[in-house]
């Protein structure tokens, strides 16, 4: 008999019975409980860990591209030797790109579209009807054609020029605004958003708070959409400059391999125009003079008054510094006997002093969009990131009642929930790009905004599945994912961790403690990551619970190109693949995909020098001859790149592995 | 024991600074729990809100510092409190709910003993737990099945 049976028959049993009966269920229902809530805050807790692998190497990785900045400048001042041996190639990596305004019209009406071309066709002057064909044809997977893309870029920089540095908005009681983070290529999200939130127009305003391109595989349709929204409704739809926007960022993060996939024909062009599409959008929006919306963040020295007044289309590259010409190189220029402001860079072709920032612009602009707030006090140099700083409440608040402002919102970091308050209320984060890292990694937000009202946040989550799959399923891919990438960062820095943890281990047992393994970890790879929990996932322990050192690299190796080609220069090729890549594309002007031995060596020579590597030249002419396949000179360096490929062993379930490890 | 004295504060000290989002050696208070249970313990949630008590400031400010942590939880893992629960007492207790012993519980069942006795779940907490444990087919949980699935942890 259950227990309702009994309760229906009332009297029918004696109530200690009853009472029994009742107690096992809840203690049964409390073991259950118990349990669950247990297993769902180590759920929880696996998915903070894992976004915390994701964060760290993506912020480690923007630093290893201010220290490719560092390599630029590095060659700058070095430029005489280069300029000796091959004046052109320097010319080549720093001139000026775009030549001629005149040209513009003409170039787009070179390019012809095709009768058969099936994509959407924009008419100029442009109009709601085509935002709306164009969000139609990218649902459908279309590609706008180059044609439409050159004039969509040429027209909004013709617009952008006339925009200040900062963009005045005013809401209304019927007139709210709303505000989007990240997009980073994400296009399901922008289409999550306007299905949610309606598309812009007149009366729905918007703005973009930077970064819409790199990283995921439709920027250039992000980019399209924005900027024809932006030319029909210019007093409506904002747009704010994030570090992404900026060509070298894009060479590394994406967006520059997409537009060459995309546009074979004329990405070239493409990619010309846009550099300097970005140096025109604005810095910022002030909405209602007192909620100031930038990209990333302030420092101390922020000076409002200052951006307002700066040449903004000046700042060409995040990552390339301006010489600075200052009391410290006073003393060399008196040397050159030519007189005041000569910067020693006639080399470069269409670059004079007068066509960079001052230094200490330069660096304002640099602040706005690397900055992060943290809750510590005062202005820190970001490290992580390697640019801009670390804002604390205290310089929130002298910043906004410098200015007589009330918030800060911005964007550049990825929150689990989509959005984040801090400061008190006066800093919000808002982020709109979900699953960011990974399925099921984060929310993505967007806020809508009033006068005198409480900012209200939206949140949502673009899901593949028709219906979204339970927790543990969902963190059981960021976890694995968030692992992979970080097995292969270790192996890139193998020999170094190996050296570390041998330096330990001074029985040679091929153990370590605990706490010396994960002492040798962070000290090596340096990514503050929380080594201990993540053991279980990275190495095998002993039942004394000591850590066999080695057991990570034996399920995962770099596939080697050339046979013989030695491991150290195996590794550090693969460890610095991606500067590598953009440097290759630098030179590479004409994005042929070639360039030439002698460019190549001219390169690897300084990389070696500036980076302090220990690789042999002749090691690495054997392997460029050797990766020279025709013979004719010349190296197709995606080939190059692509093979440094990592093997995950215990991925390849069904095929023969016949390297060793 | 020094050693794993050592050893446990470190330990906690990782699993804490994962969720001190502003890096100032505090976490928000709704986040202890998780933080606790990360670290293999399994407390109720009368026993949570008494570690918290031990944690908070005097005057609750809704965040919890670091200083005031680290003994308390040194503590709860030296004394191996609040362990977890093991799988055959898991299983005892889904059998109890089911005295006929047909091998399932009812969804309306789950959510019946599951919000009202014991330690009750939010909305929240009772839908996570059906999305994972109820079999679309059948609409129940074949609760044997259930906890195979889910103590692969």
């Amino acid at each position: 008999m259950s227990t309702h049976d009994l309760e229906d028959m009332g009297c029918g049993t004696s109530s200690s019975t009853k009472d029994r009966k009742s107690e096992k269920a809840l203690k049964a229902a409390l073991v259950i409980q118990n349990w669950y809530r247990g297993y769902s805050a180590r759920l929880k807790a696996r998915q903070r860990y894992a976004l915390t692998i994701f964060q760290s190497i993506e912020y480690a990785d923007e630093q290893g591209q201010l220290q490719l900045s560092n390599f630029f400048s590095f060659m700058l001042e070095n430029y005489t030797q280069i300029h000796e041996k091959d004046p052109e190639l320097v010319a080549r990596l720093f001139g000026g790109t775009l030549q001629d305004a005149k040209d513009r019209q003409d170039y787009v009406s070179f390019v012809d579209v095709p009768d058969s071309y099936n994509g959407p066709r924009l008419q100029f002057p442009l109009t709601f009807t085509d935002i709306d064909l164009l969000v139609e044809a990218f649902k459908k997977q279309q590609i706008l054609h180059a044609h439409y893309v050159l004039e969509v870029l040429f027209e909004t920089k013709r617009v952008l020029k006339q925009m200040p540095n900062f963009t005045q908005v005013k809401t209304s009681p019927t007139k709210e605004i709303t505000i989007c983070g990240d997009l980073h290529g994400k296009l399901d999200d922008l289409f999550l958003i306007f299905y949610k939130n309606g598309l812009p127009s007149g009366s729905n305003s918007y703005i973009f708070n930077g970064d819409f391109v790199d990283r995921g595989k439709h920027s250039m349709e992000i980019l399209m959409i924005l900027f024809v929204s932006f030319l029909v409704y210019p007093n409506d739809l904002h747009l704010n400059r994030g570090n992404h926007e900026d060509f070298m960022m894009n060479l590394r993060y994406g967006f520059t391999k997409e537009i060459l996939h995309k546009y074979k024909m004329h990405g070239k062009k493409i990619l010309q125009i846009l550099e300097d599409v970005y140096t025109w959008l604005p810095i910022g929006t002030i909405i209602d003079n007192e909620i100031l919306v930038i990209h990333g963040g302030i420092s101390e020295s922020t000076d409002l008054n200052l951006l307002h007044r700066i040449e903004r289309h000046k700042m060409k590259s995040v990552l390339m510094p301006p010489i600075s010409v200052d009391e410290d190189h006073d003393a060399d220029l008196r040397k050159t006997k030519t007189g005041a402001n000569v910067v020693p860079r006639e080399v470069k072709t269409n670059e004079s002093p007068s066509e960079q920032l001052p230094k200490h612009e330069w660096e304002q602009v640099i602040d706005i969009l690397w900055s992060d707030p943290r809750g510590k006090r005062g202005c820190y140099p970001n490290t992580s990131r390697g640019g801009g700083c670390y804002f604390g409440p205290d310089i929130t608040s002298k910043i906004l009642n410098k200015f007589q402002l009330k918030m800060l919102i911005r964007s550049h970091e990825c929150k689990p929930e989509g959005y984040e308050i801090c400061h008190d209320g006066k800093v919000v984060t808002v982020f709109s790009a979900s699953n960011y890292y990974e399925e099921g990694s984060n929310r993505g937000a967007y806020i809508k905004l009033c006068c005198d009202m409480t900012p209200r946040f939206f949140q949502y989550q673009v899901t593949r599945a028709t219906c979204s799959r339970p927790l543990y399923q969902r963190v059981n891919t960021m976890e694995s994912s968030a692992i992979r990438i970080l097995k292969e960062r270790m192996l890139s820095r193998k020999t170094d961790l190996i050296r570390a943890f041998q330096l330990q281990d001074r029985s040679k047992s091929g153990k370590l403690s605990m706490g010396q393994w994960a002492f040798s970890m962070e000290n090596t790879l340096g990514l503050n990551l929380p080594w201990r929990s993540l053991s279980p996932h990275l190495v095998t322990t002993d039942k004394n619970g000591n850590i066999n050192y080695m057991s990570t690299f034996q399920d995962i190796h770099i596939q080697k190109p050339v046979k013989e080609a030695q491991s150290t220069l195996i590794e550090t090729l693969y460890r610095y693949r991606s500067d590598l890549q953009i440097i290759f594309n630098v030179i590479d002007s004409d994005h042929s995909g070639l360039i030439s031995m002698e460019e190549f060596r001219a390169m690897w020579k300084l990389f070696n020098s500036h980076y302090s590597i220990h690789i042999e030249d002749f090691q690495i002419d054997e392997l460029a001859e050797r990766m020279d396949l025709n013979k004719d000179g010349s190296i197709d360096f995606n080939e190059f790149l692509k093979a440094f490929y990592v093997v995950h062993k215990l991925e390849k379930l069904n095929k023969s592995d016949g390297q060793s490890p | 024991t020094e050693l794993v004295v050592a050893e446990y504060h470190r330990k906690i000290k990782e699993a804490f600074e994962v969720f001190d989002h502003e890096a100032n050696n505090t976490v928000d208070v709704r986040e202890i729990g998780t933080i606790i249970r990360s670290l293999g313990c399994c407390p109720s949630e009368g026993e949570l809100h008494d570690l918290i008590a031990e944690v908070e400031e005097e005057e609750p400010t809704g965040y919890i510092r670091y200083e005031k942590f680290l003994p308390v939880m040194t503590e709860v893992l030296l004394e191996r409190r609040y362990r977890p629960i093991p799988e055959d007492t898991l299983l005892r207790a889904f059998e109890v709910l089911d005295p006929s012993k047909r091998g399932f519980l009812t969804r309306e069942e789950l959510i019946k003993y599951m919000t009202e006795e014991g330690e009750p779940f939010s909305q929240e907490e009772m839908e996570e737990m059906l999305s994972a444990a109820v079999d679309p087919e059948s609409n129940s949980i074949h609760y044997k099945d259930y906890i195979a699935m889910m103590v692969v942890d």
